[in-house]
C-alpha cells in the first residue's frame, strides 16, 4: 500500500503547472508577449479584444489539428498525412451535404469517419507493419490525395458546407467569443484529461520514452499507437470540416498550409520531437505563437514569398533556441 | 572469386530495381502507339532523369538514416533560378549553370549545418528549410515565366540525342554517376556515410568522421536536387514556383529510393539503384496512358504503388524471432 501512495505522490506532484513550469513553455509564452508588442508597434488595432478574438478563432483551426499531431509526436512518431486528411475531412463532409436530409445531418460524422479511417491505415502500418511513420504517412497522404482528385475530378468541389458546419466554424457566443474557440477548448480539455488522467495517456508517454519497456509493463503498445494515429487522423479531418465551414466550401490544397504549422506548434510548445515529454498547455502556446507570427507577417504587408522565408527562418531559429535534441546523442 | 555471393547480396536491391524497370519499360514501349523509337525513349528519359536526379539527392541523406523533405523545394528553387541565369551567350549561360549548382550546394550545406550543429531532427529541420527555399523560389518567380534571352542551345543540347540515338539526359546521368557517385562511394567520407547509417554509435566509436559524412551527404543532396532543377529549366525553358510540384517531387523521390532498394533505416543501398527506382516509378505512372486509362486516376495509382512499395518493408517482420525485437 505504501508504494501505491508513493507512486500517487509523484503523479500529484507532476500535475500542478505552476510548481513545475517547463522552461520551453515559459519561453513560448514569452515569445507570444514579444510578438504582441511587435504587432502593437505596427498597428494599434493589434491589442484590441476584437482582433485578439479573431486571432483565437483562426488559431482554433490549427489548434484542433495540432492536438492530434501532438499525441502522435508524444509517441515519438510523426503524422505527415495532415494535408490531405484535412482536405479529405472538408471535402467528404461537403460531399455528404449534397445527399439529402440524412447527408446534411451526417456530414460532420462522415467527414470525421473518413479521417479516422485514414488514421487507422497510418496506425496499422506503423504499429503492426513496423514501417517508419514518416514514410507510411507520406504514402497514405499520397493515396488520400489520389482519392480526392478522383472524387473531385481535379477541380474545386462544388458542394457547399452544411449549416451545422458553418455554425461551429463561424458562429459566436456572447461577447464575440467564436464557436470554434469553444470547440477547441472542449477538444483541448478532453485531450488534457486523456493524457493526464487515463491509463491510455500514461501509456502514450511511456511508449514515447521506451516502447520496449512499455510493452514489458503490460501495455498493448501496438493498439495504443494505432489509436493515436486514428485520433490524429480524426482531428485533422475535423480541422478540415471547420475550415470548410469557415469558407463554406472545401478546396483542393486546403490542408497544405497546415503541416509545417502543426509540427512547429507542437515542437515550439516544448514537446520533445523524440517523444515521451510535453504538455498540452505548451501546444496551446505554440499554436497561438504560430498564429500571431502569421498574422504579424501579413499585417506588415510582406509579399507571400518573403512570408514563407521569414516564417521558415523564424521557426528554425526558435527550434534552435529550445527544441533541440540532447547533446549526448551520437 | 569465392565472394561472388556477398557481392550479389550487396547489390540485390539495385539489381531488382533494374529488372523491374526493364520489365515495365518493355511493357510500356510495346504498348506505346509509336513503338520503341528514339523519340519515345528520349521523352521518357528526359522525364525520368528529372526524378532520377532528385532520387539520387534523397539517397545521400537516406543512407545516413535521415530524410530530406526539402529536396523537392530545392529542385523548385533552382529551377526558378535557372530560368533567370542560364541566359545570354554560351559562356555566360554555362556560368549560369554553375551558379545554379552552387545555389543547390549552398541549400544542401544549410540543411547539413542545421542538422549537425543545430541538432534538430532531419525531418523537422528540412520541412522548415523547405519553406525558406520555396519562399525564395516564389520571390524569383511570382508567376511562371522565362528569361527573354534564355540560352536554348545548351538546353536543346542537354535534352537532345547523341548520335541521333542515345538521349543526352541518360548520358548526363551516367556522367554524374561516374564523376560524383562512384568516387564518393569509395572515399572515406562515403564509407563513413554508410557507417553512420548502419550505426551512428559504432561509427563514432570507430573514429569515423561523422560530422563530415553527414555534412557532405546533405550538401551533395542539395547539389543533385539542383541538377534536377537545372534540367527542368532545360526542358521547359522556364521556371515555376509550384508548391504542389515541389512536394510531389519530394514524395516521388522517397518512392524511387524505396523501389531502388535503398533502406529507409540507412546504411543500405546505392544511388544507382535509386536511378532505376526513379525510372521504374516514372514508367509505372506512364503505363496508365498507354493503357488508355483516365489520367485522373494517375495520382491515386502512384499513391497506391508507393504505399505497396513501402509496405514491402514489412517483410522483415518474418525474420523476427523474439517479439521484443519489434520495439527498438
Amino acid at each position: 500500500m505504501s508504494e501505491t501512495a508513493g507512486g500517487g505522490g509523484v503523479a500529484v506532484r507532476r500535475v500542478p503547472l505552476l510548481r513545475h513550469i517547463d522552461p520551453a513553455v515559459a519561453t513560448a509564452f514569452a515569445c507570444i508577449v514579444v510578438l504582441l508588442l511587435i504587432g502593437s508597434l505596427y498597428s494599434r488595432e493589434f491589442l484590441s479584444p476584437g482582433y485578439l478574438l479573431q486571432q483565437l478563432k483562426v488559431a482554433s483551426f490549427l489548434g484542433v489539428i495540432a492536438t492530434g499531431m501532438m499525441i502522435v509526436i508524444l509517441l515519438g512518431q510523426i503524422d505527415l498525412s495532415v494535408p490531405w486528411a484535412v482536405a479529405m475531412g472538408g471535402m467528404m463532409a461537403c460531399a455528404a451535404t449534397a445527399h439529402g436530409q440524412i447527408g446534411v445531418i451526417g456530414a460532420i460524422p462522415f467527414g470525421l469517419l473518413c479521417g479516422v479511417a485514414l488514421g487507422l491505415l497510418n496506425g496499422f502500418g506503423v504499429a503492426y507493419l513496423r514501417i517508419p511513420s514518416m514514410i507510411i504517412t507520406l504514402a497514405v497522404n499520397a493515396v488520400a490525395q489520389g482519392l480526392m482528385v478522383v472524387h473531385t475530378g481535379g477541380f474545386s468541389p462544388q458542394d457547399s458546407a452544411s449549416a451545422a458546419m458553418r455554425f461551429i466554424a463561424t458562429g459566436e457566443v456572447a461577447f464575440g467569443i467564436p464557436h470554434s474557440l469553444i470547440v477547441w477548448a472542449i477538444i483541448g480539455a478532453g485531450t488534457v484529461f486523456l493524457l493526464n488522467r487515463t491509463s491510455y495517456g500514461r501509456a502514450v508517454y511511456a511508449i514515447g520514452n521506451r516502447e520496449r519497456a512499455a510493452f514489458l509493463s503490460g501495455v498493448d503498445t501496438q493498439r495504443a499507437v494505432m489509436i493515436a494515429f486514428a485520433i490524429s487522423g480524426g482531428l485533422s479531418a475535423f480541422g478540415g470540416i471547420l475550415l470548410a465551414g469557415y469558407a463554406s466550401k472545401a478546396a483542393q490544397a486546403m490542408g497544405d498550409a497546415y503541416l509545417l504549422p502543426a509540427i512547429a506548434a507542437v515542437v515550439l510548445g516544448g514537446t520533445s520531437i523524440l517523444g515521451g515529454r510535453g504538455s498540452y498547455i505548451g501546444t496551446v502556446a505554440g499554436v497561438i505563437l504560430i498564429t500571431l507570427l502569421q498574422s504579424i507577417l501579413s499585417v506588415m504587408q510582406i509579399p507571400e514569398s518573403g512570408r514563407q522565408v521569414i516564417y521558415g527562418a523564424v521557426i528554425l531559429l526558435m527550434m534552435l533556441l529550445y527544441g533541440r535534441g540532447r547533446r549526448a546523442e551520437g | 572469386m569465392s565472394d561472388w555471393r556477398f557481392r550479389l547480396a550487396e547489390r540485390r536491391g539495385t539489381l531488382i530495381a533494374l529488372a523491374l524497370f526493364l520489365a515495365l519499360f518493355a511493357l510500356y514501349a510495346s504498348k506505346h502507339p509509336a513503338g520503341f523509337t528514339a523519340n519515345v525513349v528520349q521523352t521518357a528519359a528526359n522525364k525520368g532523369a528529372l526524378l532520377a536526379f532528385v532520387a539520387m539527392a534523397q539517397t545521400f541523406v537516406v543512407l545516413t538514416a535521415g530524410i530530406d523533405l526539402s529536396a523537392g523545394m530545392i529542385f523548385t528553387f533552382t529551377n526558378c533560378l535557372g530560368s533567370y541565369i542560364v541566359a545570354g551567350s554560351t559562356p555566360t549561360a554555362l556560368l549560369g549553370c554553375a551558379g545554379v549548382l552552387a545555389a543547390g550546394l549552398a541549400c544542401g550545406a544549410l540543411n547539413g549545418l542545421i542538422v549537425i550543429y543545430g541538432r534538430l531532427q532531419p525531418i523537422v529541420a528540412t520541412v522548415a528549410s523547405g519553406s525558406i527555399f520555396y519562399g525564395l523560389a516564389l520571390w524569383l518567380r511570382p508567376q511562371p515565366g522565362n528569361s527573354d534571352n534564355f540560352n536554348s542551345d545548351i538546353a536543346d543540347f542537354m535534352t537532345g540525342r547523341v548520335f541521333g540515338v542515345v538521349p543526352m539526359s541518360l548520358v548526363a546521368l551516367f556522367a554524374v554517376v561516374l564523376a560524383i557517385w562512384i568516387p564518393f562511394r569509395r572515399s572515406t567520407t562515403g564509407r563513413a556515410v554508410y557507417a553512420v547509417g548502419s550505426s551512428e554509435m559504432a561509427a563514432y566509436m570507430s573514429g569515423l568522421p561523422i560530422r563530415r559524412a553527414k555534412f557532405w551527404a546533405y550538401t551533395l543532396a542539395g547539389l543533385f536536387a539542383s541538377i534536377g532543377g537545372l534540367y527542368l529549366s532545360f526542358i521547359t525553358y522556364s521556371g515555376e514556383a509550384n508548391f504542389a510540384n515541389g512536394g510531389t517531387y519530394t514524395l516521388f523521390s522517397i518512392a524511387a529510393v524505396v523501389l531502388g532498394g535503398v533502406s529507409l533505416f540507412g546504411g543500405v543501398g546505392s544511388a544507382i539503384g535509386a536511378i532505376f527506382g526513379a525510372l521504374a516509378f516514372r514508367t509505372i505512372g506512364d503505363l496508365l496512358f498507354v493503357f488508355d486509362l483516365d489520367p485522373l486516376y494517375q495520382p491515386l495509382f502512384q499513391g497506391v504503388v508507393l504505399l505497396l512499395a513501402v509496405c514491402t518493408g514489412a517483410a522483415q517482420l518474418f525474420r523476427i524471432r523474439n517479439r521484443l525485437d519489434l520495439f527498438q
